[in-house]
Parts: C-alpha cells; sequence; structure tokens
C-alpha cells in the first residue's frame, strides 16, 4: 500500500477500513498485503509503547485472553502473555497437563468453558495440525494460532518478517534461506507464506528426508504441494550464496521418527550454519533462529552469538508483534 | 449537501499566528513549553506553531507527536481503521508546559484519551489546550486555552479541516448532515 493520501482522506481511508476484517489468526496462508502491512505498522507503535519506563497502555483493558497451551513452551507463552499485559488486558494461562484436560476432557468442550468463563480471545498450541481451525468454528472468540502441529505458527512469521524489515525496509527480491527440518517445521510454512506474498526470494535448504512430500527434487509423490512456490536446494553452500536472511530451524527430534538421518553429526557437518558457509552469503546478512536451538547442531555458537544474528532480537519483536495482533483482532470486532 | 468553507487558507494562517503569540504571552516566552500534536491534523499544526514561534521569538520549542489510538475508550464502535503510529516525545516531559494541539475539538473524548497518553510519559507541570477549530458538543469537562475559531454546528454537520501537508491545500469546511451512507455519526472526534 502506498503511502498516498487523496485530497479529502476518503479515499486512502476506505481503503485502510476494508484492510482488517478478519476474526481468527489461524495462518498467513489468507493474509493479504494490506494485513500483513496493518501487523507491521502497529507492531511498530507497539515497538514504542515497550520501549516505555512502563510499558503499559490500556487499549484492551477489561478484555480477557486465555492461552491453551497442549504443548510445551517458553517463548510463545510467554510472549503472548506479556503482550495481553502490555495491552491492559487479564490473562489466564492454561497449561494441558494440570487442567481438566488430563482428566479427558475434549478440546471441544475445553474451549467451551473458557468461553463460558468469560475469554474474549483464546491463544492456542496443539501438536494436532488444524487443531485451531476446528475450534475456531465452534466458538464466538478470537481463535489465534500458536502453533498447530506441522502446520503453522503465523505469529512467528509475522515477527520473523518484522526483524527482517526493520533491518532490510523492503524484502522484494531479497534471498532468504530457510535451511533445516522444513518437513516438521509450522515455522517454515507460515514464513513461506508471508514471505512469498511481500516477494521475498525464498530458498528452502533441506536433506531430501528433510524436506515436504512434493518439494523433493527426486519428484516423488504427485500429490499437490500446499504451499507457495519456493527454491529447493539441497546443497547448503550453495543455498546460501548471495542470501540477505538465512534461517536456521530446529531439528525437531521429537517429532522425528528414525530413519530420516544417518546422524545428527553428518547433519551438522553438511546443513550447519557456521561462519565458513555465512561468508557465502552477502556481508551483514542476517541469522535467524526460531529458538530454541540445538546449538553445534543446526546452528553453531559463534554464528548465534554473533553482531549478525537477530535470534535475541527476534524474541524480543515478538512481544510487539503480538500485541498488534491481539489489539487488531479486538478492535475489527464490532 | 454543499459544503460551505468557514476558514480560508488565509484565515488558517492568521489563526495560527494569532495562537502562537498567545502561547508566548500565556508563557511568558518559551521556557519549559513543549508542543505535542496530535495526529493526525495536529501534527502539522503543531509544526506551524513551532515554525511562528520560531519567527517570532528567534527560538526553537521542541515539537513531539502523540499518538492516542491506544488510549481510545472507544475501540469496539470505531471506524475499522486500525492504523496506529509510535508516540514520538522530544524530551522528557516531566515538570514541563505541554501544549497539546489538535485541529477540531468536539466531544472532548480524544482529548481525554490524550491526557492520559501524556501522563504516562511523565508529570508535566501544566497541560494547555491549543485547537484550530472549536465546534461544541462537548461531553465531558474539557476546555481549549487557544482556539482558531468557535465554529457553532449541528451534531449532524460535519467540520473537515484540511491542511496542505495532509490534504494537499489549506482549507476548513463544514459539511450539512451526511447522507446515511457515510455516517461515521457522533463519537468521532
Amino acid at each position: 500500500m502506498s503511502e498516498e493520501r487523496s485530497p479529502a482522506g476518503a479515499v486512502a481511508s476506505l481503503e485502510v477500513k476494508s484492510t482488517w476484517t478478519r476474526r481468527h489468526v489461524l495462518d498467513l496462508d489468507d493474509f493479504s498485503r494490506a494485513e500483513i502491512e496493518a501487523v507491521m505498522e502497529t507492531a511498530g507503535a507497539m515497538t514504542e509503547v515497550l520501549g516505555r519506563e512502563v510499558p503499559r497502555v490500556p487499549a484492551l483493558r477489561g478484555r480477557t485472553i486465555v492461552t491453551l497451551f497442549y504443548e510445551a513452551s517458553t517463548r510463545t507463552r510467554a510472549s503472548f502473555e506479556l503482550a495481553a499485559k502490555a495491552l491492559g488486558a487479564d490473562v489466564i494461562n492454561i497449561a494441558a497437563s494440570g487442567s481438566s484436560v488430563q482428566k479427558g476432557e475434549s478440546l471441544y468442550d475445553t474451549v467451551r468453558t473458557l468461553q463460558a468463563v468469560g475469554a474474549q480471545m483464546l491463544v492456542m498450541r496443539h501438536a494436532s495440525s488444524g487443531a485451531p481451525y476446528l475450534v475456531a468454528r465452534h466458538v464466538e472468540m478470537n481463535v489465534i494460532n500458536g502453533g498447530d502441529g506441522w502446520h503453522a505458527h503465523p505469529t512467528q512469521g509475522l515477527l520473523d518478517i518484522y526483524t527482517m524489515r526493520s533491518h532490510l525496509g523492503d524484502l522484494r527480491g531479497r534471498r532468504v534461506v530457510i535451511v533445516g527440518d522444513i518437513a516438521h517445521s509450522r515455522v517454515a510454512r507460515s514464513n513461506i507464506w508471508g514471505l512469498t506474498n511481500l516477494g521475498a526470494d525464498v530458498v528452502v535448504c533441506a536433506p531430501p528426508t528433510l524436506l515436504p512430500f512434493g518439494m523433493r527434487p527426486d519428484g516423488a509423490p504427485a500429490e499437490p504441494l500446499a504451499l507457495p512456490r519456493v527454491t529447493v536446494e539441497t546443497d547448503l553452500d550453495r543455498a546460501v550464496e548471495g542470501a540477505d536472511v538465512v534461517m536456521a530451524l530446529r531439528l525437531q527430534l521429537e517429532r522425528m521418527t528414525a530413519g530420516l538421518l544417518p546422524s545428527l553429526r553428518e547433519y551438522a557437518r553438511l546443513y550447519q550454519v557456521n561462519e565458513e558457509r555465512l561468508a557465502r552469503a552477502r556481508p551483514g546478512a542476517l541469522v535467524m533462529h526460531p529458538g530454541p536451538m540445538n546449538e553445534g547442531v543446526e546452528i553453531s555458537p559463534a554464528v548465534a552469538r554473533s553482531l549478525q544474528s537477530t535470534i535475541e532480537e527476534q524474541v524480543t519483536n515478538g512481544v510487539a508483534v503480538r500485541m498488534a495482533v491481539l489489539y487488531l483482532l479486538a478492535r475489527g470486532k464490532a | 449537501m454543499g459544503a460551505k468553507t468557514v476558514l480560508t487558507r488565509e484565515d488558517i494562517r492568521r489563526a495560527v499566528g494569532r495562537i502562537a503569540h498567545e502561547i508566548l504571552e500565556r508563557n511568558r516566552g518559551l521556557d519549559g513549553v513543549v508542543l505535542v500534536g496530535m495526529r493526525t491534523r495536529g501534527v502539522p499544526l503543531a509544526a506551524r506553531l513551532a515554525a511562528a514561534i520560531q519567527e517570532f521569538e528567534g527560538q526553537a520549542v521542541p515539537v513531539g507527536t502523540l499518538d492516542i489510538g491506544l488510549y481510545r475508550d472507544d475501540i469496539p464502535a470505531m471506524e475499522l481503521r486500525p492504523q496506529i503510529k509510535p508516540t514520538e516525545l522530544p524530551t522528557d516531559i516531566h515538570g514541563k508546559r505541554v501544549v497539546l494541539v489538535d485541529d477540531v475539538l468536539y466531544t472532548g473524548r480524544s482529548i481525554r484519551a490524550a491526557l492520559d497518553a501524556l501522563i504516562d510519559f511523565g508529570r508535566p507541570a501544566s497541560i494547555q489546550l491549543a485547537v484550530l477549530v472549536d465546534r461544541g458538543h462537548r461531553e465531558l469537562p474539557i476546555r481549549p486555552d487557544y482556539v482558531g475559531k468557535n465554529i457553532p454546528t449541528a451534531l449532524g454537520e460535519d467540520v473537515q479541516v484540511l491542511l496542505e501537508e495532509t490534504d494537499g491545500l489549506d482549507e476548513v469546511l463544514v459539511e450539512a448532515a451526511l447522507s446515511a451512507a457515510e455516517g461515521t455519526g457522533e463519537g468521532e472526534r
């Protein structure tokens, strides 16, 4: 969207008006470019709030936000909680262990109960891909996907985009290399949707066994790939050539059934983002990682702590981006 | 139907000049004075006041920008336009004389939000309010310290402030009750 204003501001504001009407944030596959821009711009204002001595505004005062996590999480859950509190909302955190889920309560009953208790927004993480979609169909609450199986992690995608843009500006034509366990990565999928939408040149790099079906270079199964077109590369040295961003993903050992990799050592030798490889990227290229890291496996400790690394910045930006998402959802609700 | 011009380019120029003089008079100079423009059209107005003050006094006055989006009490009712931008204050406002600048004073709710927002940044010695147009119909006990022009309006009427910087020309218009199609109605401003 250009920043142009029409003489009376009328047309411009109409255009903006139509940009945010969504009730849920489940993935980035259905986000328009204007919606991504709305999140980016709002997150910029939230960054200012977070820089204040008392980082708190009353925008969502009186609203109740529940985080419901069926899977372990440090940064996402903490990040959403801080975001909600910085906006003045009340937050209830529920982990599956320790809740009635352990007594066998179904997902459906759990979320209906949370709604009945008075929650207006639900942030959820679930091991099953698609779980938040099921929930969104059955509740009045705004639903935000905090990660579902291998499928999507939209706020991570948004915060990665926000971080890249704060360093690189416009992402059109920028070479973004995502390396590692693409097959099991919801972070990779959400990033691919968001980044291709903004015109970035996305390259995914992994051993064939860690690429999603349909991306495998041997052209294996013919099932249609439910992702936008990206460049696929199995050689990391080639992939990194001229990159503006190198994003390493965590090797998701817990999601991996045996037999995908010969050994961790071999994986590290061929696919670790280290100083030598990074030297092939554009000078000053950003090194990103969604965390948590297996240092010495997908990323070398030296690179993870280098000046080029935005890993901690990503965590900080995560709070601002999640504030933006919460605020926009609350506000779109008439 | 037709919009009536209530302030021309020249009228706006004179009003800004007069308010600049009043700010100087009232504060006996510029000691501790900070101008803070409220988005959107308060921002260019604050810049113009600062330029006028610079011209009269030969001294620069700090200018900041305030976004009240996160402090409004009418989130659900308001238009869907989701734009909020950062607040930028040039100095610590603690102990300062802050002059809030906005284009139109109407219900007073935006000013209420602006006061909350400002006070989150510190404790100014005083907060004064400068507006280009006061159109009446206050819903809160808020009054301006400096007014470009008082324009009595009916509730259904719409006051449009157009400024060179944001709209390409300087003019203030009053439009008779808009057709139902574009009824942002009361509450806005």
